[in-house]
């Protein structure tokens, strides 16, 4: 199957700009698991993305300040699982533009199709709030600063799974 | 359960179960305007969450973006650079900064 390989391709672009320092992706060969304890109509279901967008008011203004990329500062930011998706509006620039735009938020945080699953059954609850984090160079800080902090939100929420959207 | 358009990272960032659809950059979770396609590529993830008996394991969905591979050719050309200049500076900044604080932060 041909795909694009990412990690040579943005290597290489990235050096074509002069930069010298390459992105060192993340690279785990120690995976964790858990099988499914319960039918997935049983579970709580919670989104987490690293999509970038804002939510707006109801009249179409953002309540909140844009945000590009991570710090070293906690950065974990919910959006209510019942949002409405039309008072979404993504400020990504990690997208591939040529391609594709961000105007259905549902191709990247499908926050619509989870409420029609859960309708249909197929999930048994939705955790209260979704979980958004910014796509960081520090991997260090996704994994003892925002992973955790994501966990211990779902767990407070009593989520048994994690649907993950990585943009 | 790990919706994913880049094969090559998720496969090294090794998450515990992974679809990939090879779609543009921006779309993991489906084709934009196209709620079937959407619910199409959520159920393979949620199958593999009830199936999947051991960690790694990426299932290829069969989905296409275009008859033609051709937008896999242009990705990151000069004709179609990553991001816009603009935003490149932006991005600079802000890693920049990131640098500065995480120093800071090393300082201390």
């Amino acid at each position: 199957m041909d795909y694009i390989r990412y990690i040579e391709k943005t290597h290489e672009y990235y050096r074509g700009l002069g930069y010298d320092k390459t992105y060192n992706y993340a690279c785990n060969t120690d995976i964790p698991f858990v099988p499914l304890k319960k039918p997935l109509s049983e579970c709580r279901v919670a989104l987490v993305t690293t999509s970038s967008f804002l939510l707006l008011d109801e009249g179409g203004l953002p309540l909140e300040e844009p945000r590009m990329l991570g710090t070293n500062e906690m950065e974990v930011f919910t959006a209510p699982s019942d949002w409405p998706a039309d008072r979404i509006l993504s400020t990504s620039e990690d997208h591939d533009r040529y391609q594709t735009d961000m105007n259905d938020v549902n191709a990247y945080f499908p926050i619509t199709r989870m409420q029609e699953f859960l309708k249909e059954g197929v999930f048994g609850g939705l955790s209260r709030n979704y979980y958004r984090t910014l796509p960081n160079y520090s991997h260090r800080k996704t994994t003892e600063v925002d992973g955790p902090e994501i966990l211990r939100q779902c767990r407070e929420d009593n989520v048994d799974v994690a649907l993950l959207t990585p943009v | 359960m790990t919706y994913t358009n880049a094969r090559d990272i998720a496969a090294s960032a090794g998450n515990p179960r992974q679809v990939f659809l090879n779609y543009p950059l921006g779309n993991p979770a489906g084709r934009p305007h196209d709620p079937e396609n959407q619910r199409s590529v959520l159920r393979a993830g949620l199958k593999l969450l009830e199936d999947a008996e051991r960690p790694g394991i990426i299932v290829d969905l069969p989905y296409t973006w275009s008859d033609s591979g051709e937008w896999m050719e242009k990705f990151m050309t000069d004709e179609q650079p990553f991001i816009s200049e603009d935003a490149e500076v932006r991005r600079q900044d802000l890693l920049e900064k990131a640098r500065e604080q995480k120093s800071g932060q090393l300082r201390k």
